[in-house]
């Protein structure tokens, strides 16, 4: 079987989350960066794998994805028999809350985050400015957000439910970030259930091979 | 088997994606209307269903789910076999699916409902429509209909050849631009993507919940 190609960029948010899941499942793949510098992502090479321009693309045999979180769910399901089980729950119910909060990452966590991530480190790289106004008010969003996370959290050991999900992992790369790169650390720290979250699911064997690559480029 | 409760509204995208996606399976519901103008949404009675405060939620017995696009794979999942089939009918036909809801949920919703915004719900409550905003919007949207023409221009549907969730995900935003909006030739101007919208915008679940929402 020839092994699963995934373009994209190490350091990208959404190319971590798919190297993540493949990590999950133990299922061999092989990065092909693409020269983002270059502006080989706008290219019709890449654009023939990702009409958006978008990272990353999967190509598995005659099959090409983009959309990470639709990616991992597609690998959640194929290897379903191998690595970490259940990414997905077992019953359509469960199913459904893991669906649940894989929305709520997307449509509620994710935004701010990604503001904050663009004014803080990807403005100013391009030679831009951050805008504190911005970052206020997206800091401020976030915090509304975690406030429901901290609740959750507190009857629940993950989003979901008692197990690992694809729910907790659609959050990781913007959780590193938050923590490591735009200095948000507190927003998880002052929360102990959110903290104790991000601590057991950073440290997962998976997500600290990924974690090491996660690092922006220099100016 | 209790009836499907949804709560939410009709003028609301979300709730309608639900009410659409119920009828198209063809199961039963009662749509519990939520005070939007009161402020419903935001009371404990509400937040103890839905945390984020947001429209719709549903509770199918015991089961309580939010997030409008998770409960429509829900529900196109829990009655696989009844009513239509919205989920592709293969492993690689579900990850197309999967993708092109993606698709609408992060780069069509946004600058498509961002129009709305400024267009419908700035003058209802009192302001004025921000025009640099929907031109901005607009042409972020312009991008992203080129690349669904193309798509459209090989695939019958966005997924392939068979109407999914990934085209009913597009039904309630795209009918307040054309409708309401003045944004039809968004639509019209192009070819697939016109006769893509004028086939599923005439499925009888939309217009059923279509006719309530106008």
């Amino acid at each position: 079987m020839a092994k699963i190609k995934v373009h994209g960029l190490p350091f990208s948010s959404c190319t971590a989350r798919v190297l993540a899941c493949l990590n999950e499942k133990q299922v061999e793949y092989e990065l092909i960066p693409v020269n983002a510098r270059a502006g080989d992502h706008k290219k019709p090479q890449y654009l023939s794998l990702n009409p958006f321009g978008l990272f990353p693309a999967l190509e598995d045999g005659c099959l090409t994805l983009f959309e990470s979180r639709a990616i991992i769910k597609y690998l959640a399901k194929k290897y379903e028999g191998q690595g970490c089980p259940n990414l997905l729950g077992s019953t359509v119910e469960e199913e459904a809350v893991v669906e649940q909060w894989c929305e709520v990452e997307s449509h509620h966590f994710n935004p701010p985050c990604y503001a904050l991530v663009s004014q803080i480190i990807i403005n100013p790289l391009k030679g831009g400015t951050t805008d504190e106004a911005v970052v206020e008010s997206n800091a401020e969003k976030l915090s509304r957000v975690l406030d429901v996370y901290e609740d959750r959290l507190s009857k629940s050991k993950y989003l979901a439910g008692d197990w690992f999900s694809l729910a907790d992992l659609q959050h990781m790369p913007f959780l590193h970030y938050l923590v490591n790169d735009v200095g948000k650390a507190t927003l998880i720290s002052s929360r102990k259930h959110v903290n104790a979250w991000w601590e057991d699911i950073s440290s997962r064997p998976a997500w600290k091979k990924i974690a090491v690559h996660m690092k922006f480029p220099s100016k | 088997m209790a009836t499907i409760k949804v709560h939410g509204h009709h003028l609301s995208t979300a709730t309608s994606l639900v009410l659409c996606c119920l009828e198209e399976k063809q199961v039963d519901y009662e749509l519990l209307v939520v005070d939007l103008a009161a402020g419903a949404h935001k009371k404990p009675q509400y937040l103890a269903l839905n945390p984020f405060g947001v429209v719709p939620t549903i509770q199918d017995g015991d089961l309580t789910l939010f997030e409008s696009r998770g409960i429509l794979k829900y529900l196109a999942k829990k009655y696989k076999g009844q009513g239509t089939e919205l989920y592709g009918n293969s492993l690689s036909e579900e990850a197309l699916v999967e993708q092109w809801c993606e698709v609408e949920g992060q780069s069509y919703n946004s600058p498509a409902s961002a129009i709305l915004f400024q267009i419908l719900f700035v003058p209802m409550r009192g302001g004025t429509t921000d025009e640099a905003v929907v031109e901005m919007n607009v042409e972020k949207l312009v991008k992203v209909l080129d690349i669904y023409e193309e798509r459209l221009s090989k695939s019958k549907y966005l997924a392939g050849d068979f109407f999914s969730l990934a085209d009913l995900q597009h039904l309630p935003t795209t009918h307040y631009l054309v409708t309401a909006c003045g944004k039809g030739d968004l639509i019209s101007s192009r070819k697939h993507v016109k006769a893509w919208w004028e086939d599923i915008s005439c499925r009888p679940a939309w217009k059923k919940v279509s006719e309530k929402s106008s």
